[in-house]
């Protein structure tokens, strides 16, 4: 059934929408990521324009963002207390991320750039979520199947100031670094057009030390504000999101978010981030790949303006 | 060759008037939630005072052109092994949408002049003024081939079909991606290669309905349009949650 758009100003299949949704909305659930550097390259790819599919993701990601939330709220699997210091850093970036986004956007080059941004993040996240997992994976093999729980190493994130319990994460660490790991998520963020949580995820895991059960949903709460200040920045100043597309998209997200919730519970955490790492780089390696393969349409078009 | 068009032309100066007389399917084109895209039939008559002309053919132009937009055509390069937009040429009117059905091809039927006057088949159409780059040429075939692949640029050399030298009609098909706005049709009757009649008409392609409302919500209150979404997409993320919570139980 096809659907016409009223703001990307095309008619897509509905049911294509609905699927998509629900894929990336699977996805979401079992990794605590938004979907939305899969689903935004994936919009683009069906013809909706890009501005439109960027905007249009950050709302989508509210919603499946919103349901995989509550899932783990009930578990208590989310530290509300890290979730704030991050979302604070966040919102933060994000703003500074439209600053710079604009710039590039000015200059000339922001496709390039964004691409670029991808194929680096994603493919040095997913390289070292893939080999430590892979090592995690052989180490509890040998343990007889049962995963003990190393002891964190004390490092220089333990000596900085401004230190906070984290109870929930079992942590007591200084607030400076999560701030800046959300200060720089939320510039990521804004740039790459996504809720940044492929990024946030292993960068709670190493770099604060969360336990990986725990760094899902609070990976969510933050999403959700963030992901819905961009929306209304989108929706104000660019009028580019919509609302059919993001009804269509979420419907099958936060259906999928449920069942991926339910999905990653059952499975064990060094399993879940080997997926997490697959995932990660068959997208970097497919931009990769448009980078260096000659395309076959040399000419592209964009809306005028000098 | 030339002095052989220029007899032709004098042969064929308008001794007796033909005038066009219009007919459309329909006069607006609605765009709703579940548009496809569509078509339009224009037909029309030829009205004459006199007997038909045998000195020259008979010639009949349709184009139907949507609202004019400035784009930028950009090209890619290897550049350190990776491809990047290079060069870009920013063509100043390109219409959205352009389609010319023609009862003949148009060169048989229209003179290299008439075309520059009046601006008819596509690559005339679009104007980049202040083009830099030296091909600034393939930049606007490039805009013609990929507009062409999406159906929205249409040339269709044998799309009007005339019948006893009198009567004609042509089916324009409209792709589904299409631009709002005022579409502009004009039908132009020509003889040897001159234009002896033109009538004009606009077609107007509107949303209605909930795409109307829903696109005028977002350009005129774009804050409340906001907090909808965000609305709607928790209260989509809470309902499923709460669903799948009872269907657990």
């Amino acid at each position: 059934m096809q659907i016409y758009l009223p703001i990307a100003e095309v008619s897509v299949n509905a049911f294509l929408l609905l699927g998509l949704g629900g894929i990336v909305g699977v996805l979401s659930g079992m990794f605590g990521v938004g979907g939305g550097f899969l689903m935004t390259p994936l919009l683009f790819f069906i013809g909706i324009p890009p501005a439109v599919a960027v905007a249009t993701e950050a709302n989508q990601i509210v919603a499946s963002s919103f349901s995989g939330v509550l899932a783990h709220l009930k578990r208590k699997t989310v530290d509300l207390r890290m979730g704030t210091v991050l979302l604070i850093g966040g919102l933060v970036g994000s703003g500074l991320g439209i600053i710079i986004f604009n710039y590039l956007k000015a200059m000339g080059q922001v496709e390039l750039l964004v691409q670029l941004c991808y194929v680096v993040f994603l493919g040095m996240i997913g390289t070292l979520m893939f080999f430590e997992s892979l090592k995690a994976i052989r180490k509890s093999k040998k343990a007889g199947g049962v995963s003990v729980p190393t002891r964190r190493k004390h490092n220089w994130v333990h000596n900085l100031p401004f230190k906070m319990k984290f109870r929930v994460s079992g942590l007591y660490i200084s607030v400076i670094p999560p701030l800046i790991v959300g200060v720089l998520v939320g510039v990521l963020a804004a740039i790459m057009g996504v809720g940044g949580g492929f990024i946030m995820v292993p960068a709670m895991i190493y770099l604060l030390g969360m336990p990986t059960k725990v760094v899902v949903g609070t990976s969510l709460f933050q999403i959700i504000f963030v992901t819905a200040f961009t929306t209304m920045l989108h929706a104000t100043t660019n009028f580019t999101v919509d609302i059919v597309l993001a009804v269509l998209l979420l419907v099958g997200g936060v259906i999928g978010a449920q069942i991926g919730t339910r999905i990653g519970v059952k499975m064990k955490a060094e399993q879940l981030r080997i997926w997490l790492a697959i995932m990660v780089l068959a997208v970097c390696g497919k931009l990769a790949f448009d980078l260096l393969v000659m395309p076959s349409e040399l000419f592209s078009l964009g809306t005028g303006g000098h | 060759m030339i002095r052989l068009l220029v007899l032709f032309l004098l042969l064929a100066a308008p001794v007796n008037a033909e005038e066009i007389v219009l007919g459309l399917s329909r006069d607006q084109v609605s765009i709703t939630a579940t548009f496809e895209g569509s078509e339009i039939l224009i037909f029309g008559a030829i009205k004459r005072d006199a007997p038909i002309r045998t000195d020259s053919d008979l010639g009949v132009i349709v184009t139907v052109a949507g609202p004019d937009m400035p784009v930028t055509v950009r090209k890619k390069d290897r550049r350190l092994g990776i491809w990047v937009n290079t060069e870009s040429v920013d063509v100043d009117v390109a219409p959205t949408f352009y389609a010319v059905a023609t009862n003949r091809p148009l060169t048989e039927i229209l003179t290299f002049t008439e075309d520059l006057n009046t601006r008819i088949s596509t690559q005339r159409a679009i104007r980049s003024v202040g083009a830099t780059v030296d091909s600034a040429e393939t930049f606007t075939e490039a805009l013609i081939r990929i507009r062409a692949n999406h159906g929205l640029y249409q040339t269709l050399p044998t799309g009007v079909l005339v019948q006893e030298e009198s009567l004609f009609r042509t089916l324009i098909p409209l792709p589904a991606n299409l631009t709002e706005g005022d579409y502009k049709a004009e039908i132009y009757l020509t003889r040897g290669g001159e234009i002896v009649d033109l009538y004009t008409t606009t077609i107007p392609v509107k949303k209605v309905g909930l795409e109307r409302w829903l696109y005028n919500l977002a350009h005129e209150n774009a804050f409340l349009y906001g907090l909808m979404s965000l609305s709607i997409a928790i209260a989509a993320g809470w309902g499923a949650s709460a669903i799948f919570t009872v269907l657990r139980r």
